[in-house]
């Protein structure tokens, strides 16, 4: 098998999450279709260090796992407040910057 | 050119990866894929959630798969671990069966996106199949120590630094989430003989709901319970249940219980017992 095959699931997933992000309005459900993105990203990282040779695919894929984690904490407390001031986790209804 | 040669026929000697690994990446593969499309077409956000865990747990099985035994390991602690449940828990907080609306607010949006989508996609693997990654050096010998010693190596030196500002972005967002999911108590907190009386002087149900209809062959909480004249009380069930529609009426849970009247069951236990019994 040719370890390229890596690369275009990673390509693969990165599209279905792109296409997440643009087809769903649940907030929730379009950060999850981030961290499909994030995920998959990763998988060419760690494809990459061991088609190179070397470890620092993967000391990058750590990092942008622990920026994912961060990410993830941040974004969902904002979701949550959003919900709790306009009873909705609809990315449609949060358009009063808009104004 | 000589470098160059030599470089290729070392690509060459460990192009080839193992028979079990193809076999894991072509059945893995297209089930991660299909979860992926699964957690993007599905309509309910809870089960947007466990497809997005199963992408996780296969691509951490390829992390291993890889020589990535520490990044593998991490991604099933953090990711499907503490991400997912994090994603669950705010799940259950804004509420599970909040489904999308298929309403679309931009008119033609939806067609757009897929067009976009396949579009990228193709894009994306025609780049993937122009680079011609053809061979691979492996990480025998950048694991020869171990792979969390390699990393580690690289880690506190020469990227101590974004290890560094990593710490920074860490206590960063702690103290984000704390902020935003902070909610200021606006009004002072009642007390808990403000509450008592605000309960008696409403004049409403002071003591608890009554529970619903326990009977010998059927207790399901939508089975009314039976006032002592045998009439259904209202305050036994739920209100959910009331209001889809999913309470057994009185007469079906008549039908199931049957119980015979006191009278008549004495009456059925003397002729059983023959004409003796009655003084």
């Amino acid at each position: 098998m040719n370890p390229a095959n890596y690369l275009y699931l990673s390509a693969l997933l990165f599209t279905i999450g792109a296409a997440g992000v643009l087809l769903r309005r649940n907030a929730i459900v379009v950060f999850m279709s981030i961290e499909l993105m994030l995920n998959a990203v990763n998988l060419s990282f760690v494809a990459f260090a061991r088609i190179n040779g070397n470890l620092d695919g993967q000391v990058t894929a750590f990092f942008v796992m622990v920026v994912a984690a961060a990410e993830v904490v941040v974004g969902l407390s904002i979701i949550v407040m959003i919900f709790r001031t306009r009873r909705s986790a609809s990315v449609d209804d949060a358009s009063l910057l808009k104004y | 050119m000589t470098a160059t040669v030599h470089a290729v026929t070392t690509l060459a000697a460990e192009s080839k990866t193992s028979t079990g690994e193809a076999v894991a990446f072509w059945i893995l593969g297209p089930l991660a894929v299909l979860a992926a499309l699964g957690m993007v077409f599905v309509r309910r956000a809870v089960h947007s959630a466990l497809f997005l865990a199963w992408v996780m747990l296969t691509l951490a099985i390829f992390y291993i798969i890889q020589d990535a035994l520490f990044l593998g390991v991490v991604q099933i602690i953090v990711y499907t671990g503490a991400i997912m449940m994090l994603f669950l828990f705010v799940l259950m907080i804004v509420g599970v069966d909040s489904s999308d609306s298929l309403i679309e607010t931009i008119r033609g949006q939806r067609f757009a996106a897929v067009v976009v989508g396949l579009g990228f996609g193709i894009l994306l693997i025609a780049v993937i199949g122009n680079a011609s990654v053809s061979g691979m050096s492996g990480l025998a010998t950048a694991n020869q120590n171990g792979n969390v010693q390699g990393l580690a190596a690289l880690m506190f030196t020469k990227d101590v630094w974004a290890f560094e500002l990593t710490s920074a972005l860490l206590i960063t967002a702690a103290v984000g989430g704390m902020v935003l999911a902070h909610r200021e108590r606006m009004e002072r907190k009642r007390t808990q003989r403000e509450l008592a009386e605000e309960r008696l002087k409403g004049g409403g149900l002071v003591t608890p709901l009554p529970p619903s209809g326990v009977y010998a062959r059927h207790n399901a909480v939508d089975t009314p319970a039976l006032l002592p004249d045998g009439t259904p009380a209202e305050l036994s069930l739920s209100r959910v249940l009331q209001a889809r529609g999913d309470v057994r009426t009185v007469a079906a849970a008549k039908g199931i219980i049957e119980v015979p009247a006191i009278e008549d069951s004495r009456e059925a236990t003397e002729s059983q017992l023959g004409k003796g019994a009655t003084p």
